[in-house]
């Protein structure tokens, strides 16, 4: 096959934007399962979750979906705050985190997809913005902006995120946990609040992803578990525990992704995450920043 | 009882219970009882793995449509019977299991789970995207004119047949339970670390494990493409069965092959009539709730409040 380099530029250009997304979607991730040890397979739901939201204001008052979702994000900032509060009295107190909490989390995600379902029906939505249907071109190369500004978002959170962890006492205390919980107690520090807050903030930033999610593509409830794949592979894929390896391995599904579903068709496209995961988990569990 | 005594005993009970409702007159029953007994299976199968080895597994449906696809594969390539794809599902379904079980079980136990949902969508894909088997637009697999024992109809045949697995999967749960390897299973749940230092093979024991409560789930799965004599990748590779997999061990209770069999007579039957009287999707927000009902505030399930009643008796 002859190979075109405009169809190879917006592949490539296609596959940065896309992962530039990957990484909002994943970053909640990366903290809650990377650093806080938390298996949230929850996280998609409140992804989804976010969307309808975003969807809800952006139909009745026609409001930007992604301004909507950094509003709302206090409401789920709080909402993770208390899914920490439950699975800390419920599971990790006692110990039974690695089975009675992940099917705990797993119940979740089941109750917010079937509760969607019953309320909106199993029809894709979507929202309606000013940059929806606008394409930059720079010669032969499209730039989507319904990918573009999800992407320069995208960038702000996580970086934004990244100084947060590295830069401020409590960030480096999220980190100090991520280390060593027992270190943290010898020094009069209650690793359990810290954990709530940095959980708190993981899906705040899913809601926020949820925004991007909808503005992207339509949505509808049951398509929440086919990114529990994707954003466990951009974890692992990543290093787990770093948000720059987060970033590196997003960029790394988006691009695989793109050229998948251009060199091979669309419908392969979801297979590639899964693929990689189990690669990754097979060959090289740390990641590609792994410590 | 021995394992054998036990066997004979389940296989007479599953045979009775198969010869004494042929003579209900409602269709109906046999079809809610095909899926109750469904359930009954992929809740033991899982709960070799789950409630044994302590081992989370979200890949029930797609072990379950590694059954069924087997079925459909050999009955499109050789026409063969029932018998046929019930061995093949099972054996295909037990070597994916080892194959993922392989290359996932010496990590912690979260990547496990996480490799096995990942399982479940890289399936449900390449068999989207395979015609041989139907691809997105299903397969329909023909139900045999002439029906054995001189049943009236072929769901009669398929609910026996049902019957017979689930007491075999039962038996195979309980000699498990019940010997070294149980012990040593156990052991892993407990504290993987210290049954690896008492000299117990962990991996081998794990994917063992593993290897079993696959192959059982995809058993499960080889009867469904003549249940309805047509299958499609989504309905096959449903959430429900897998979160009802979990959900009915946990209700039950995990610690024995009793917990799972009353998780799923009990969860089984209230979805049937929920699913007549209300709606499917009310019937599995009902399993969603139960599950975390269930694992936040009775974690030993239905036989953890039997032992707590009779240990207060015994005293």
């Amino acid at each position: 096959m002859e190979v075109s380099w405009a169809l190879l530029a917006n592949a490539v250009i296609a596959g940065l934007l896309l992962g530039g997304f990957y990484a909002a979607m994943s970053v909640g991730i990366s903290i809650s399962f990377g650093m806080l040890d938390v298996v949230n397979i929850a996280h998609p739901a409140f992804i989804i979750l976010g969307s309808y939201i975003a969807y809800i204001v952006n139909d009745r008052f026609g409001l930007d979906p992604i301004v909507v979702s950094v509003v709302v994000s206090p409401l789920f900032f709080v909402l993770g705050a208390v899914l920490y509060r439950v699975y800390y009295y419920c599971f990790e107190r006692r110990g039974q985190e690695s089975l009675r909490g992940l099917a705990f989390f797993f119940g979740i995600l089941f109750i917010t997809e079937v509760a969607l379902v019953l309320i909106f029906g199993v029809d894709y939505r979507m929202v309606s913005s000013r940059y929806g249907d606008v394409t930059w071109r720079l010669g032969e190369v499209g730039f989507p902006m319904r990918l573009v500004v999800p992407f320069l978002v995208a960038m702000v959170m996580v970086i934004g995120l990244q100084l947060f962890l590295t830069r401020t006492f409590f960030g480096r205390a999220v980190l100090a946990v991520a280390q060593d919980q027992l270190a943290l107690r010898l020094m009069g520090v209650n690793p359990v609040r810290v954990k709530e807050l940095a959980f708190a903030i993981s899906i705040a930033t899913a809601g926020i992803a949820g925004a991007f999610l909808i503005v992207i593509q339509p949505v509808q409830p049951a398509i929440g578990r086919e990114f529990i794949g994707l954003v466990f592979a951009v974890c692992v894929l990543g290093g787990m525990g770093s948000i720059l390896g987060t970033l590196l391995g997003a960029f790394v599904l988006g691009l695989a992704e793109s050229f998948t579903s251009t060199f091979f068709g669309p419908s392969w496209a979801p297979a590639v995450s899964f693929g990689l995961l189990l690669a990754t988990l097979a060959f090289r569990p740390s990641g590609i920043l792994g410590r | 009882m021995s394992n054998r005594i036990f066997a004979l005993v389940a296989l007479a009970v599953a045979l009775a219970l198969a010869a004494v409702t042929q003579l209900i007159p409602n269709e109906y029953f046999f079809s809610a009882a095909y899926t109750v007994l469904l359930f009954v299976i992929l809740a033991t199968a899982w709960n070799i793995l789950g409630g044994y080895t302590g081992y989370v597994n979200f890949g029930s449906a797609a072990f379950f449509a590694i059954g069924a696809y087997t079925t459909v594969f050999f009955y499109n390539a050789f026409k063969a019977p029932l018998a046929v794809g019930i061995v093949a599902g099972t054996l295909v379904a037990g070597l994916a299991g080892l194959g993922l079980g392989y290359l996932t079980l010496r990590l912690r136990g979260v990547f496990f789970a996480i490799a096995s949902l990942a399982l479940a969508v890289v399936l449900y894909i390449f068999i989207v995207n395979w015609d041989y088997v139907g691809g997105a637009r299903g397969a329909y697999v023909l139900q045999p004119k002439e029906i054995p024992f001189g049943l009236p109809r072929y769901i009669h045949l398929i609910y026996a047949v049902q019957l017979v697995m689930a007491a075999f999967a039962l038996v195979v749960a309980r000699a498990i339970e019940h010997s070294t390897l149980g012990r040593g299973l156990a052991a892993i749940r407990d504290d993987e670390l210290a049954a690896e230092c008492s000299g117990v093979p962990t991996l081998r024991l794990k994917i063992f494990s593993t290897m079993v409560s696959c192959a059982l789930m995809g058993m499960a799965g080889t009867t469904f493409p003549y249940y309805l004599s047509y299958i499609e990748p989504s309905s096959a590779f449903s959430l429900s069965y897998t979160v009802n997999s979990i959900a009915m061990p946990l209700i039950g209770g995990m610690m024995s092959w009793m917990g799972p069999l009353i998780g799923a007579v009990l969860l089984g039957t209230v979805q049937q009539v929920v699913q007549v009287t209300v709606s499917s999707a009310w019937n599995l927000l009902i399993v969603g709730v139960l599950l975390v009902l269930f694992v936040t505030l009775a974690p030993n399930g239905i036989m953890g409040w039997v032992d707590a009643w009779r240990r207060r008796r015994g005293r």
